[in-house]
């Protein structure tokens, strides 16, 4: 072949398809692209309100004078029960740190149960006695509830929706979210990062480790107080939940229209996160926490707001990661370890574990 | 940690980069034959550290990127049985059919899950032994003794409810028929070091010599890379074409010996068609007919809906490192990560979804980007 004649050149043959769009893809919940792409075309357009349109963690209502937060979030997750903790922690935790990301502090909290016919009892029970641990630490009352049975088959076991009421302090000084974010800002988050996600997997996939992963559920509420009664002026506070770390700033980036830029080396996370990610072949910034957020404060007062967050045990392991620049508008840029840039996109969907 | 953090030492990348600095005295190309090393080259931002006269061009080595449409829609239309649990590497879920992805197949209430292993699939063939276990076998060299290990241990404990759909690829001819083509442009390799691992790298001495070109074995980590594409440019600049061993810490030149046996036990060579260069010969594994009962292509009949092409995506010349994704019609306008025209663009270490992604920087960064990557826009 390698004389002249014998040569051909490779001739192509390469698909398009046309891409579904008729169906929801798990995808569609899976915290990227897609999941934003239904917001925006289905539930924005439908439900449109200048309250929704601030598109936080929770909607901030202004009532007599005082400011109410107002959240909502349902939990699926396969197992039930994992390192760490359970759905029902999960369930009051997640519902209390969205209202502490609007500056709230949580008060009241619903649960609605979709139970699946033929859960075991006592599963039921561990759950729910979690939630009441949950609840009783975070210092807020469940104080309504429904339940629902679905035939077997037809849910996972239980799915829990919480919704949460919290207030908003009158030390906040502006409004806490996307929107105040400013360029010069310091990115700081509150601690190493996924353990919950690699907690869940670890279990899926039946990986042991030497000592355990366990999940981060937590209340994020003592990390922001402390903050907010400091003085610090925060700008902006988001969980680092589904779709991690990246997903989060992205958001930000994009609607804000600004650069995040971050350096991997100040990245903290875990050695046996690290090693059970390059195992799965999944990056730790994509992965779901559960007791971790990212705070944007004025940089003048990034060690001040590190030096509190550090003294709040849910916090103590807070540093800064990056900081806001003007461009290039709308992306999350990351100097790699060796150096190089990259930028560190939202993903489309779930991520996958690679082949090589 | 260790076997990982000292492969990302800053200091030992910028020496790596100020050496290739000082031995490129003219514009290079080179390809990075596997998927594996591409995703470190873009999470990395390793083209940052490289010379203005380094190109590195994305190769075929991603088996999400070249396992034909024909296949796909096969996998679809399995994955839609009701009787069938279709098991596949996660990445593969992705990947556009005529139609439809295995995503798609799912929603649609297909039973499709993600394993890391096929021997995980084969255990859900042993619990579920009223349903199909249809395993998807794609890959390199370097997934063939799993695959042939799960065919093995199926045949061995006669699991009747267990097949393999195969779509397995070989290396070196498809460096073959990227070095054949007129219009190549690759002017040095970095074989893909897993490959390798199994098979050692006694294959590309007559690819070396026949095409005169440096192929250096290279592994994954960024400071591999780094020295592979040092190998490869020390030898191009000193008018050399040998085959050497970078990632010498996990490849012996003869290979992994008992994994080869066993995929010659279990598969033999055929031609293949990759998606993106067509039809191969000699690049591809299929069963032996001692397993042929586990080949799920004969045990599930075929639609005689024919795979639908287009010539818009352009993937084969990008695989062959003639074009760059950005000179595709469709590149960020038709085809973007959400609505894949191609493999390529489909998962990050996909050399569109790279552009992509660059791209976007670029055109913001303009006056004051120095990206390796965008000088060939």
């Amino acid at each position: 072949m390698a004389d002249g004649k014998n040569k051909k050149v490779i001739t192509l043959d390469c698909p398009l398809p046309r891409v579904s769009e008729d169906r929801v893809l798990l995808a569609h919940g899976g915290g990227g692209r897609l999941t934003h792409q239904l917001i925006e075309k289905i539930f924005l357009p439908a439900f449109a309100n200048p309250l929704l349109e601030q598109r936080h963690d929770g909607a901030v209502l202004p009532i007599n004078g005082s400011c109410l937060a107002f959240t909502t979030d349902s939990f699926v997750v396969r197992p039930l029960i994992f390192p760490g903790g359970n759905i029902g922690d999960l369930a009051v935790n997640g519902t209390v740190n969205d209202l502490a990301m609007c500056g709230a502090h949580p008060l009241y909290l619903s649960a609605g149960f979709i139970l699946e016919e033929g859960l075991a009892m006592e599963t039921l029970q561990t759950v729910v006695a979690s939630m009441q641990k949950a609840a009783s630490r975070a210092n807020v009352q469940l104080v309504t509830g429904d339940t629902k049975v679905v035939d077997k088959g037809k849910g996972d076991g239980i799915f829990v929706n919480t919704s949460g009421i919290g207030l908003i302090e009158s030390n906040v000084k502006g409004t806490i979210g996307p929107a105040s974010v400013q360029v010069g800002d310091a990115v700081i988050v509150s601690g190493d990062l996924g353990r919950h996600g690699v907690a869940i997997l670890s279990v899926r996939e039946g990986l042991e480790f030497e000592s355990p992963i366990l999940s981060d559920t937590a209340s994020i509420w003592p990390a922001v107080e402390a903050l907010l009664n400091a003085e610090i002026d925060v700008h902006c506070l988001r969980d680092l939940t589904r779709g991690g770390l990246a997903t989060t700033l992205n958001e930000i980036a994009s609607d804000r229209g600004v650069c995040i830029r971050l350096e991997e080396t100040l990245i903290p996370v875990e050695e046996t996160v690290q090693g059970a990610c390059e195992i799965l072949g999944l990056d730790p910034l994509y992965i779901a926490n559960e007791g971790r957020f990212a705070a944007f404060v004025p940089s003048a007062q990034t060690e001040a707001a590190l030096q509190v967050l550090r003294k709040v045990a849910v916090s103590e392991g807070a540093v800064a990661v990056g900081k806001v620049e003007e461009s290039p508008r709308g992306l999350v840029v990351m100097q790699s370890r060796i150096g190089g840039n990259r930028v560190v996109d939202m993903l489309s969907g779930e991520q996958l574990p690679r082949i090589c | 940690m260790k076997f990982v953090t000292e492969y990302r030492d800053q200091q030992a990348a910028e020496k790596l980069s100020q050496t290739i600095r000082k031995k490129v005295t003219r514009p290079w190309m080179i390809m990075e034959i596997c998927g594996g090393q591409t995703h470190t080259i873009v999470k990395s931002g390793l083209e940052d550290l490289l010379p203005r006269e380094v190109t590195l061009v994305h190769g075929p080595g991603c088996p999400v990127c070249v396992t034909p449409i024909e296949l796909i829609d096969k996998a679809v239309a399995i994955a839609e049985r009701s009787d069938v649990i279709f098991c596949s590497f996660g990445d593969m879920l992705r990947v556009p059919g005529s139609s439809q992805s295995l995503f798609d197949a799912k929603a649609a209430g297909g039973d499709v899950r993600v394993v890391y292993s096929p021997l995980d699939a084969l255990k859900l063939a042993k619990a579920n032994p009223a349903r199909q276990v249809v395993f998807f076998a794609v890959g390199f060299e370097t997934t063939a003794p799993a695959n042939a290990m799960a065919a093995w241990q199926a045949d061995h404990d006669n699991v009747e409810n267990f097949s393999l759909l195969i779509s397995h690829v070989l290396v070196p001819p498809a460096m073959e028929a990227i070095l054949s083509s007129e219009n190549c442009r690759v002017q040095g390799f970095l074989a893909a070091g897993h490959v390798c691992t199994i098979m050692g790298y006694e294959e590309y001495f007559p690819l070396a010599e026949r095409y005169k070109v440096p192929i250096v074995v290279t592994g994954f980590e960024p400071l591999d890379i780094l020295e592979g594409i040092l190998m490869t440019v020390t030898q191009l600049e000193d008018g050399r074409h040998e085959v050497e061993n970078q990632y010498s810490r996990a490849v012996r030149r003869e290979g992994n010996r008992p994994a080869q046996e066993r995929i010659a036990e279990v598969f033999e060579v055929t031609q293949r068609q990759w998606s993106g260069l067509g039809e191969i010969p000699a690049s591809g594994l299929r069963l032996r007919e001692r397993f042929q009962k586990l080949d799920a292509d004969l045990r599930f009949p075929s639609s005689e809906e024919p795979a639908r092409e287009s010539p818009e995506c352009i993937s084969g010349l990008i695989l062959q490192g003639i074009k760059k994704p950005h000179e595709c019609a469709a590149f960020g306008t038709k085809c973007t990560p959400e609505n894949p025209l191609g493999a390529p663009m489909v998962s990050s270490e996909g050399a569109c979804a790279a552009y992509y992604h660059y791209g976007r920087r670029q055109k913001q960064e303009s006056d004051h980007a120095r990206l390796p990557v965008a000088q060939s826009f």
